[in-house]
């Protein structure tokens, strides 16, 4: 079996725009689910509103298309009532990070057994390049027309101190190394949750002096710093520059989990 | 086989629940509701039922809807502020077709208000509140024993219309203590399964489409949008929108004859109480005393969809009175569907009318 069977063929085209990252994010999602031997009738997608939220719609399993923000609270019903399924929530920094803020904060304190993936493209896709909580400091868009003045969330920390059991970072342009977090966090009991950093084009990318799509994911490749790096530079007393994006596994442990398979 | 128990309708409410076959309860505390929660919390585990306390009223219907889709017979409780923070999971539940039962314990509003005193001002928000239009059901228990019987009637109705259906109590009747027969077995009506190869969102002639239970090999795709047969997006095609809401609305009003629950007394009557909830404990008592066959009352258990063909049942009518503790918002209902005059009593502060405020309105309109 391929992962490409996972598609729902009847509704391409998708109306993701050219160059946009969430597609990779998909597929990488897809195959690791596909490296996990899951079955199409034992899965189902959970989303909210926004460009990651569309995901969902074109993968052939049971999926719940939801609310502004909300997807985690429904996902969290769907896995409380019926805990032999494995839920997956695609989310985006809009829909989980502002919206859905409390919903995502309290998942991971209850460490109900999610797999939440983040496509984090630091601004309001769908509904035209608005500022998000992701926004970096100084950015453009189209609510922070004289750069982003407010500090952006790190997602990671954030699931971290809340208390999820597996939380990591990688970026579109780290295929392989997401592919296998996804995996990890797909067979970790408890939440897991997973930071996907994206290009976008169209809304972030032309106010940002990313003309090509290659140049933002050169961006993030280039200021991708691995933690195990951070760690050591860290006990170097080295300085690391603000704008780079802390990546790998950010945190792994065992706390008691709810809605776990039994 | 029947047994007797001295319930408070909050706790009734939550024993018809676990009568009627409800596995999972997602909620989030507040007064006069809690005891609904705290009694489905002590007792859903025990019997391999799910109880979850979520971080708010918006979390507590989104968990019942996707517990709901798993095939679970899901509920939440909650009061005006919470279903004020519902309404946007509530027209999901709406557009998506989801079976699931609120329960609204009414308290005085706007805002923060009376949380310990008495209201129906709910009544407008819980068939108009969410955006678009849509349509809901709901039923307004007077007794203790109804917060039981109609509370198990819910869920049959979710189930059957696939739609959330409230059960629009207030303050008085779920804090109040009352004998409750209690049966050994409530009737029990399971949603119409989707048949294999039928298209997810293809109703039948009922309007009603088969339920494709998640987990079950359908790969339904279930959206908030506007969505073809199929479950996909159809968001900008104007007249696949229109049927599909035209349908949604109309798979409930054109059923409001089948389902109305109502008592008529005294249909010869010329002047007619009109109640559901607590007034209709005042009616009561207003009628034991002045037991006059010329006042008649119309005591309704479902008020959405209004069940307009039960004002036809007074044929001698000359004027409806519509005693409620809000300022008058089934009367303005009631005045749509008859030509008489529709004379509202209103009432807000949190306390009952009194028999006295009824029988001096009836002196005013001789």
């Amino acid at each position: 079996m391929s992962y490409e069977d996972w598609y729902r063929q009847d509704r391409l085209p998708h109306i993701f725009c050219a160059g946009c990252g969430n597609g990779t994010i998909i597929n990488c999602t897809l195959a690791a689910i596909e490296q996990m031997d899951w079955k199409k009738e034992d899965t189902v997608f959970v989303s909210g509103i926004g460009c990651s939220s569309r995901a969902p719609g074109y993968i052939l399993t049971d999926s719940l298309h939801t609310t502004h923000g909300r997807a985690i609270a429904f996902a969290t019903g769907v896995k409380m009532a019926n805990p032999d399924l494995h839920v997956v929530v695609f989310t985006g920094d809009g829909d989980m990070a502002a919206i859905g803020g409390n919903h995502f904060i309290h998942a991971c304190r209850r460490n109900i057994d999610l797999t939440v993936i983040c496509m984090n493209n630091q601004i309001y896709g769908m509904t035209g390049g608005q500022g998000s909580p992701t926004t970096p400091k100084g950015c453009l868009s189209s609510t922070t027309p004289f750069g982003c003045a407010e500090t952006p969330f790190d997602l990671c920390e954030l699931a971290t101190a809340a208390g999820a059991n597996y939380v990591s970072r990688w970026t579109s342009y780290h295929v392989k190394e997401l592919e296998k977090a996804v995996k990890v966090g797909l067979e970790t009991p408890g939440f897991s949750f997973i930071e996907a950093l994206v290009q976008c084009p169209t809304a972030f990318g032309r106010r940002n002096k990313f003309r090509q799509v290659a140049d933002h994911v050169e961006y993030l490749r280039s200021h991708s710093l691995l933690k195990a790096k951070r760690d050591r530079m860290l006990e170097n007393g080295e300085h690391i520059p603000e704008d780079m994006y802390i990546v790998g596994e950010i945190t792994r442990r065992k706390r008691p989990a709810m809605g776990v398979k039994p | 086989m029947t047994r007797t128990e001295f319930w408070q309708g909050n706790t009734a409410c939550a024993e018809g629940a676990l009568a009627a076959g409800c596995n999972f309860f997602g909620g989030y505390p507040i007064t006069p509701s809690t005891e609904v929660a705290e009694h489905m919390a002590a007792k859903l585990p025990k019997r391999g039922g799910v109880f979850i306390q979520m971080e708010d009223e918006i979390a507590g219907i989104a968990s019942i809807i996707g517990a709901a889709w798993t095939g679970a017979r899901a509920m939440t409780a909650t009061s005006g502020p919470g279903l004020s923070l519902m309404m946007e999971n509530i027209g999901f539940a709406a557009m998506t077709e989801t079976p699931c039962v609120v329960i609204n314990v009414q308290r005085g509003g706007p805002s923060t208000g009376q949380p310990t005193m008495s209201a129906q001002g709910d009544m407008m928000q819980v068939r108009f509140g969410s955006q678009g239009d849509y349509a809901i059901i709901a039923l307004c228990p007077a007794t203790v024993q109804e917060m039981f019987e109609l509370t198990v009637k819910a869920f049959n109705l979710a189930d059957k219309y696939r739609v959330p259906v409230f059960l629009m109590a207030d303050e008085t009747i779920g804090h109040m203590r009352e004998k409750v027969i209690v049966p050994d077995t409530v009737e029990r009506v399971n949603r119409k399964p989707l048949v294999p190869g039928t298209l997810p969102f293809k109703a039948d002639a009922d309007l009603v489409p088969g339920f494709p239970q998640f987990g079950k090999g359908h790969h339904v795709h279930v959206t908030g949008l506007t969505h073809d047969e199929r479950g996909y997006p159809a968001a900008t095609n104007p007249k696949l929108h229109a049927n599909l809401v035209q349908r949604l609305v109309d798979k409930i009003e054109n059923a409001r004859n089948d389902m109305a629950d109502y008592d008529v007394i005294n249909p010869g009557a010329s002047r007619v109480f009109i109640a559901y909830g607590a007034p209709v404990r005042t009616v009561q008592q207003v009628m034991y005393d002045l037991n006059d066959t010329d006042i008649g009352f119309l005591r309704l258990r479902m008020v959405w969809p209004f069940p307009e063909k039960a004002l036809a049942e007074f044929k001698n009518a000359k004027a409806f009175f519509i005693p409620e503790m809000n300022l008058g918002q089934m009367a303005r209902e009631i005045e749509r569907h008859i030509k008489l005059p529709v004379i509202s009593i209103p009432k807000i502060g949190g306390e009952l009318h009194t028999p006295a405020d009824l029988i001096s309105t009836l002196e005013a309109h001789p």
